[in-house]
């Protein structure tokens, strides 16, 4: 059976989300935004005209150009240079590069962490849930930024630690959100008959509660790692997120934040436009998919 | 009711003392507590001094107690930088962020509650698409690089509005607040403006969740074929039980709006307690962190209680679930 079969198929999920996703000219729009971005992010070193970090390829004198004008050596920078004279373009793809290499990173370890959380809690039940659920209310209970914020400031800038303190934000989302579609589906017969069978407990976890599990977390994992990315541009540009030299987007906002008001608009507001579209177009493919997998609103 | 009261308020207490245990470990336990609490430039004979007028040569148990017995009479420390008790500094700048937190809400309740009513009343016109693409450009705004544009926009290219401070406070009441001057008022629009535009799609969302969910209940039925008007329907009987899940939310969110008020802060140089904690963990002000922590999660526990309340008084079936 090909792909393409299985992905016109409205019974499988993956079917479902793609024909959804076809049928909403907006959602298909944001979809490929999003893939584009990803692929530019992927390829990003054999795209952009410059290595904005290595420090040979700038001249000083190409610095705060405007964007259109052409370097000493006959480059030209569509977005302008900021204060080093790194062409805009290729910083922001750099940018982008590490963005979303965190945001999605944190954002899977989050997902994972709290699935396996969410269905100890729910199959088991009992102490464990009482136990993991409360950890999770108070997670919950407290603000993303905060968290992350107190965090950081304890344990100081680091690429590692903000993926570590993104991941203790996000996990407890998940955790609740698997928790509570586990509770529905392990009072199911399927379950019951894979007990009776003798497999183990691992297996009826992963192999068959996970998948029917799978819908609402498909959502969250989106509108996550939107979030993600969010709370590390913003903390970043704090100046507790990423060090000077993994330079995410929010610290090329951050770099353009000192010279805005002298007229150097391009260097925030190019890269903070492509925050935006990045954030937007994942949030606009999420809430896509909430629409197709809530059977509750369905497609009316 | 007061049985009720009493519970809750044990159990904020003991959020409380949860929260205390943890911050504390957090700053006496993870970290070194000396450097944490003697200014870099320490002479060793302060250092000596400081740890043991702080105990540390104390068991950890004993110094949490310490620790707790000192908050609780309000002593959290001195700020390095001020050399003024931490939680002065704190309640002096607390009302800047507070009048800046309600503004933003009631702004994003002006405005998000009539559109979400908008939207959820016709859902799937092209008014609707057009507000919940709307609300998602609103979450997906980076609200740092939200404020920069606010400020280019309306600062630097028109000239409207100050980009930065509180302006001139007026007096009203005793009160002293940006709220009751025009000059401070000017001061707040930006601000304001940029903290509410996260939670103004939030209360969009719900509330149009809310009246699609409201509006095929038999109840509506019944007061359509007594022949009570549309707008009345809407604005008296669905809008009514649209409130119930909105007041939890938005009480939830008061404590993040509280929180997210840093980066607003940042931007707008708004002399809130925000603010004070960026610039004490840039001049590494540990007490002020510390304290600011506490202040906050306090906040925290207080709105969520005010919440229950209300929520309870708002919709008995919440008190009779939890008494049973």
């Amino acid at each position: 059976m090909s792909i393409l079969a299985s992905l016109r198929r409205e019974d499988t999920l993956t079917g479902r989300l793609t024909m959804g996703i076809l049928r909403s000219p907006k959602a298909l729009v944001a979809t490929l935004i999003c893939l584009l971005l990803f692929a530019t992010a992927l390829a990003g070193p054999w795209l952009t005209p410059q290595n904005p970090y290595d420090l040979a390829t700038l001249d000083i004198l190409d610095a705060k150009l405007p964007p259109g004008e052409q370097s000493m050596s006959g480059l030209t920078f569509w977005l302008g240079t900021d204060g080093q004279g790194r062409d805009m373009l290729s910083a922001m793809v750099y940018g982008l590069r590490t963005s979303l290499g965190v945001g999605v990173f944190s954002g899977l370890v989050a997902l994972m962490v709290g699935t396996v959380l969410g269905l100890v809690a729910a199959y088991f039940g009992g102490r464990i849930d009482t136990i993991i659920m409360r950890i999770v209310d108070l997670m919950l209970g407290l603000p993303t930024i905060l968290v992350a914020l107190m965090l950081l400031a304890l344990l100081g800038q680091g690429v590692w630690k903000v993926i570590f303190a993104l991941i203790l934000v996000q996990w407890a989302t998940f955790a609740r959100a698997v928790r509570s579609a586990a509770l529905v589906e392990k009072n199911k017969d399927y379950v019951e008959a894979a007990v009776t069978l003798g497999i183990g407990t691992p297996r009826i976890l992963f192999g068959h509660l996970l998948p029917n599990c799978l819908p609402p977390l498909i959502v969250i994992g989106m509108l996550q790692v939107a979030n993600a990315i969010s709370a590390e541009a913003t903390l970043s540009f704090l100046g507790i997120g990423l060090p000077i030299t993994e330079p995410s987007l929010g610290l090329l906002i951050a770099n353009g934040y000192q010279v805005l008001m002298s007229g150097e608009y391009w260097i925030s507001v190019y890269p903070g436009l492509l925050l935006l579209l990045l954030v937007f177009s994942i949030n606009m493919t999420g809430d896509r998919c909430r629409e197709i997998l809530n059977p509750r609103l369905g497609e009316r | 009711m007061t049985v009720f009261v009493i519970r809750r308020l044990m159990q904020s207490m003991a959020v409380l003392l949860v929260t205390a245990f943890v911050v504390f470990l957090g700053v006496y336990a993870i970290g070194d507590p000396v450097e944490m609490l003697i200014s870099p430039d320490a002479s060793p004979a302060e250092r000596a001094q400081v740890i043991a007028s702080l105990g540390l040569d104390q068991p950890l148990w004993q110094q949490f107690f310490t620790f707790a017995w000192n908050a609780i009479h309000g002593d959290l420390g001195r700020s390095f930088v001020f050399n003024r008790p931490t939680i002065s500094l704190i309640f002096e700048r607390l009302p800047a962020t507070l009048e800046l937190t309600f503004t933003a809400l009631v702004i994003a309740l002006a405005i998000g509650i009539p559109l979400g009513l908008i939207s959820g009343l016709k859902p799937n016109s092209k008014t609707d698409e057009a507000i919940m693409t709307g609300s998602i450009l609103g979450f997906s705004l980076p609200s740092f690089w939200q404020g920069m544009m606010l400020i280019m926009i309306f600062s630097v290219w028109l000239g409207w509005l100050p980009s930065t401070g509180r302006g001139e406070l007026g007096s009203f009441l005793g009160l002293q607040s940006s709220l009751f001057s025009i000059d401070g008022l000017t001061h707040l629009i930006l601000p304001a403006v940029n903290l509410c535009l996260f939670k103004l799609a939030l209360v969009i969302r719900l509330t149009r969740t809310g009246v699609r969910e409201t509006m095929p209940l038999d109840f509506v039925k019944f007061a359509r074929a007594k022949g009570i008007s549309e707008r009345r329907i809407v604005f008296v009987h669905v809008l009514k039980n649209i409130l119930i899940p909105l007041i939890t939310v938005i009480g939830m969110e008061l404590g993040s709006m509280l929180a997210f008020a840093v980066v607003t802060e940042t931007i707008f140089a708004w002399p809130g307690i925000g603010k004070l904690l960026i610039d004490s963990i840039m001049r590494l002000d540990r007490p002020v962190v510390v304290a600011y922590l506490l202040v906050i999660v306090s906040l925290f526990i207080l709105i969520n209680f005010v919440v229950d309340i209300l929520y309870s008084l708002i919709d008995p079936r919440v008190r009779l679930g939890d008494a049973q």
